[in-house]
């Protein structure tokens, strides 16, 4: 199992990148992770996707896909992958520090 | 006496009020209802396109399948009312109910995805997954001469996930057969991260679709269609070109969850409580089939398993005792891989399909093609309406996934949904 240390803190990612433990997570990782891919800055939009994806996944246990967030989350899929250029899902779940959203069978 | 509404009169909604009526005590009441009379042999539909299933033979009556003691209603049910236990219906009285059963399936929304249904729809793009969809595949494939054939999933879940890679190993035999597969390109384009979602299996279907020479594409989130260009557009601005594209549209659950209060979620399928499959709006009300929210795939063999649950917890419930946990995520597909062969897969929420033998006498391989399965596959078309419509037990096969037999690699595999519920 890899490590990453955000905010001074050391956690344990998979292979990919996403939390193992998602109760390692805090806010001020958050914009260390988006940076590592790419992404400058965390404006309300991307905070409010964020924390969407991680209420849904606590309350659900699995994080939403892009079809759930474009549905539920008050943001267009187009402005989704406007704020998260390389797939929302994906990527607003590994900032959120929740396991990668899974397609049901 | 008591009164059971089973909305929906498909496979689901036929199996479990068959089982009931040779259940529960003569005084009560069981009434099913759905919008038509045309109870629809889905597993036909991937034959459809390729010729090798005529449409008419498909549709049955849905009240010819249904047993004499059960009341058959043919309405629109626009409402379930869980607190007044209550359903709405189109020019029919409002029917109170003791116990409602959810059996009304899932459907394709194909105006969901941008463009799909513009002008090249049922020119350049079709569906399968409906008679008239598979019809007109059938006519375009017979006169097509060669060019880029692309089947895309736009978004999971669907239902019985593994036909659409079934269409892709169908279309490659059907193209050989005419001696113009050098013409013809076929490219699999989805929004997973692999041919399947649970991991051996994916490897195998993966490694399946390479041997065919048919390009995988991954990752896929199918934003628009656009038929001026004749090209798929994902929403991070990926392209896939086609002269013939054969889409699987998003699926939602029946219209009227969407207006029955707490019943559904935001796609319309019904949240219920996978062991017991009671669902979680109300102790009164069951759930089978796609219907479901079930990590269980969407697939005719799932609603049998489920059937024997569902109906005896239905029973349970109206005698005031404790429900059966007893469901285990049972799934078990012929997948069919071209030229008379097929394969087996058998699965439940914690065990993802696997190499071995489904423990039969005569040993049917599992996850492996042979002409066995294909001939299994074909003779359930009998045993779909003579014996899973009729809500027998099917000989050998219970409900539970049966783990001998099964190949399981060292150290136990998981699949992940099964790890996310349990870490809920």
């Amino acid at each position: 199992m890899a490590t990453a240390t955000y905010d001074g803190v050391e956690v344990e990612v998979n292979d990919e990148g996403f939390f193992t433990d998602p109760s390692a997570w805090r806010e001020e990782m958050a914009p260390i992770i988006a940076k590592e891919m790419g992404i400058d800055e965390l404006t309300p939009d991307h905070w409010r996707v964020i924390r969407f994806v991680r209420d849904r996944y606590l309350e659900t246990g699995g994080g939403p896909t892009v079809r759930v967030l474009g549905k539920t989350s008050g943001v267009t899929v187009k402005e989704l992958y406007r704020l998260f250029p390389k797939g929302p899902a994906k990527e607003a779940a590994k900032i959120a520090g929740i396991p990668k959203p899974v397609g049901c069978i | 006496m008591s009164t059971v509404a089973i909305i929906g009169a498909g496979t689901a909604g036929t199996l479990v009020a068959n089982r009931l009526a040779k259940q529960l005590p003569r005084n009560d009441t069981i009434i099913a209802i759905d919008l038509d009379n045309s109870h629809l042999y889905q597993p036909g539909l991937l034959f459809l396109p390729f010729g090798k299933a005529n449409p008419a033979k498909l549709v049955r009556p849905r009240r010819g399948q249904l047993s004499q003691r059960v009341t058959y209603i043919q309405a629109l049910v626009t409402k379930i009312d869980p607190k007044e236990n209550t359903v709405y219906l189109v020019d029919h009285p409002p029917l109170h109910y003791d116990v409602a059963v959810i059996a009304s399936g899932s459907k394709i929304v194909s105006d969901e995805t941008e463009g799909m249904t513009g002008d090249g729809w049922l020119k350049d793009a079709f569906t399968f997954y409906t008679l008239e969809g598979g019809t007109a595949l059938r006519n375009r494939l017979e006169n097509f001469t060669g060019g880029r054939i692309v089947v895309n999933v736009v978004d999971m879940p669907i239902k019985c996930p593994v036909a659409p890679l079934e269409f892709c190993f169908l279309a490659d035999a059907f193209f050989r057969d005419r001696s113009i597969r050098d013409k013809v390109e076929i490219t699999y384009v989805t929004p997973l991260d692999g041919a399947f979602t649970k991991p051996v299996c994916s490897s195998i279907l993966g490694s399946m679709l390479k041997d065919r020479g048919v390009e995988l594409v991954t990752e896929f989130n199918t934003g628009s269609v656009d038929y001026q260009r004749n090209t798929l557009v994902s929403f991070d601005g990926r392209e896939v070109p086609f002269d013939l594209a054969v889409l699987i549209p998003p699926h939602t659950g029946a219209e009227y969850v969407f207006h029955s209060p707490g019943l559904g979620d935001d796609f319309g399928f019904v949240p219920t409580d996978p062991k017991s499959l009671v669902s979680k709006v109300a102790k009164n009300i069951f759930v089978i089939g796609d219907a479901t929210d079930l990590p269980a795939s969407k697939a005719g063999s799932v609603a049998h398993f489920e059937g024997e649950v569902v109906s005896h917890n239905v029973q349970h419930f109206l005698n005031g005792e404790s429900l059966e946990e007893a469901f285990d995520g049972h799934a078990n597909c012929f997948i069919e891989s071209g030229h008379s062969k097929a394969m087996l897969i058998d699965f439940n929420y914690d065990t993802e399909p696997l190499p071995g033998n489904f423990p039969l006498r005569f040993g049917t391989p599992l996850l492996k093609e042979s002409r066995l399965n294909h001939l299994g596959k074909l003779a359930f078309s009998w045993v779909y309406w003579h014996v899973l419509l009729k809500g027998r037990d099917i000989p050998l096969i219970g409900s539970q996934m049966p783990t001998s037999g099964k190949r399981f690699p060292a150290g136990e595999v998981r699949s992940p949904l099964s790890t996310q519920s349990r870490d809920r």
